[in-house]
């Protein structure tokens, strides 16, 4: 891709984090960087370790193919490659390339002496996931509690674990985090429609400005959050959404056993109508 | 008038929110961990230390009694209107009733079932137990595709109790209108027996009593025939809501749930579970819900039927109750011969 003119102008050196000039370039369009280079290996290393995994295993059926965590009965230890052995690499590969990728994008920040939100924000993606892999099984003591790398096998995984709970759409947490999706695709869909009304008006007409933007959301519901302000709460709805779902997570083992339909319990048990 | 709102409501969010968080329930790690299926496919029960060692407190075993020697006189010849216990020693006789007043009745004693003359029949406890009695011997002997040889005593369900912790009655539910305006089919009443949601409050009746059919899940992938209607559904799942609860697992205890219906894959205990509903409906029918005209109005439900069975009853909250440690071994008398 070819170098556009004034591209030039940002591609300054410094603001790595570690590394100091070693990996300060660019391939392409692509800024490098030591966390780039960590990024490329552990990713490589991991889809790599996926395939063998793959190879290893009984079928070549991209649904079917499942890369299982260990057995409970090892614990937190390192389990023998073939029986979970291979996930707990994959997962250190995993982790370790997300961290990198969010790092790289803090260098980057630091380069152009921007603010750190798109990291923050990489972060609580990261988060949920490490939740689910880290933070969960260290919490219940084996790395099994984790969920294997397999499309079908994900999913039969989720399905269990929630019934585990007897009925997870009870958890409030993870009500939260529906509520927080939903609201994040409805926000999105909504900011995305009014910019491209504004943008692509009938033929012969000026392109709006956001005055008019504010304006259609003040006639409609009488308030509009501004420019600005669309992308506070997108971020704000996005993140949350993340972190609701890492909560409806690692609250369901280490703090909850029993179904979720008995925490409502609370309510009936309000003094109120007790 | 504004702030005062403001402060209403942060107070009653307050309140709220601190019901949420101290509500009874929470754990903490160590958690205890079984694991059911193959790796990563999240069948596991789960149970922490702390409540692991409340329920295993609960279900220690009574203290034991001596062994009696099954030679040596009868009890039909020591005793008059022996007739259910009709071969024993009078040694394991007496034994058995010394056991049964621990287990069941240590408050109230003999008296609770027997008056001065031992053989007489005028109070109803006794012919209840006479009736348990034959009932727990046709368990043990009759039924061991559910008890295995562990085998269930009279403390299995009593522990202690005269009436055990867990018995159901049929329940109408609610008032609700009804006819044109109904509006509910008793939904929406969270109780024990439907695992505390929304599902109907009597699975009981039609599954425990009657013999509704569980198996409601369509055998195709699009449905070919009307299949179950809601209701029946809805019976269903607050069904195996009660088992969950009642033995303190969950549903990867006996089902993948990927595939609920196929017994191929599923856990060898939905056999066990299997045989312990066709259990429960045969003793439901035919010991305990035709005791009803014996019972004084305050042991019956408010339809006016007797106390009857479900999972709790033994279970008591623990996929093997007392933790599969068996009494019967020790307590031959009441094991392996069929009701006379």
């Amino acid at each position: 891709m070819a170098l556009l003119s004034f591209e030039r102008k940002y591609r300054v050196r410094g603001g790595t984090l570690i590394g100091g000039d070693l990996f300060d370039f660019w391939v392409g369009p692509f800024y490098v960087g030591f966390f780039g280079v960590t990024t490329i290996i552990l990713s490589a290393l991991g889809t790599a370790l996926i395939i063998w995994g793959a190879a290893m295993g009984p079928t070549w059926n991209i649904w079917q193919i499942n890369i299982a965590p260990p057995d409970l009965k090892y614990g937190l230890a390192l389990a023998p490659l073939k029986e979970g052995g291979l996930w707990q690499i994959i997962t250190f590969c995993a982790t370790g390339a997300f961290i990198s990728w969010a790092l790289r994008q803090v260098e980057i920040c630091r380069k152009l002496g921007m603010n750190y939100h798109v990291p923050i924000a990489f972060g609580f993606a990261i988060f949920a996931y490490v939740s689910l892999v880290v933070i969960r099984p260290l919490l219940l003591g084996a790395w099994g509690f984790g969920f294997p790398y397999g499309i079908i096998s994900h999913l039969d995984w989720v399905s269990n674990t929630g019934y585990q709970y007897l009925h997870f759409h009870y958890n409030p947490a993870h009500m939260i985090a529906v509520s927080f999706f939903f609201a994040t695709c409805f926000g999105l869909s909504l900011h995305g429609a009014l910019v491209l009304s504004a943008t692509n008006p009938g033929k012969g007409e000026a392109v709006k400005t956001p005055a008019h933007e504010d304006t259609f959301f003040r006639d409609s519901i009488g308030y509009s959050i501004g420019t600005l302000g669309i992308h506070r709460l997108g971020l704000f709805l996005a993140v949350s959404s993340a972190f609701w779902s890492a909560v409806c997570m690692i609250i369901s083992g280490p703090f909850w056993t029993r179904g979720w339909p008995e925490w409502w319990n609370w309510w009936l048990n309000l003094p109120v109508w007790r | 008038m504004r702030l005062a709102f403001s402060l209403l409501g942060i107070v009653v969010a307050t309140l709220l929110t601190v019901a949420m968080l101290f509500t009874p329930g929470w754990v903490r790690p160590p958690i205890i961990s079984t694991q059911t299926g193959y790796r990563g496919t999240g069948q596991e029960q789960l149970i922490s230390a702390q409540n692991k060692r409340i329920l295993e407190a609960a279900n220690a075993l009574p203290a034991p009694i001596d062994k009696a020697s099954p030679s040596g006189e009868r009890a039909t010849s020591a005793y008059k209107n022996v007739k259910v216990l009709t071969d024993l020693s009078t040694d394991e006789f007496n034994r058995l009733m010394v056991a049964i007043t621990q287990w069941v009745s240590p408050d109230q004693g003999c008296g609770y079932c027997h008056t001065d003359d031992l053989a007489d029949d005028g109070v109803y406890t006794k012919i209840v137990s006479r009736r348990m009695i034959a009932m727990t011997r046709d368990i043990n002997k009759e039924w061991t595709s559910h008890v295995g040889d562990v085998g269930v005593t009279c403390y299995t369900c009593h522990r202690g109790q005269p009436v055990p912790k867990n018995v159901w009655y049929e329940n109408p539910g609610a008032r609700h209108a009804g006819g044109m305006a109904a509006h509910n089919y008793g939904f929406g009443h969270p109780s024990t027996s439907n695992g505390t949601t929304a599902l109907p409050v009597d699975p009981f009746t039609p599954h425990l009593l009657g013999d509704d059919n569980i198996r409601v899940v369509g055998k195709t992938a699009l449905p070919t025939t009307r299949g179950a209607s809601i209701q029946q559904t809805e019976q269903s799942y607050a069904l195996m809501m009660h088992m969950s609860q009642a033995l303190g697992v969950n549903c990867t205890f006996c089902h993948n749930s990927r595939a609920f219906l196929d017994w191929s894959q599923s856990a060898p205990q939905r056999t066990a579970a299997w045989n312990g509903l066709q259990m429960m409906r045969e003793l439901n029918a035919v010991y305990l819900e035709t005791l009803k005209p014996l019972y004084p109005a305050n042991r019956l439900g408010p339809l006016g039927d007797s106390p009857k069975a479900n999972c709790g009853t033994c279970h008591q909250g623990v996929s093997k109750p007392l933790y599969g440690q068996s009494m019967l071994q020790d307590f031959p008398e009441l094991g392996g011969k069929a009701a006379p």
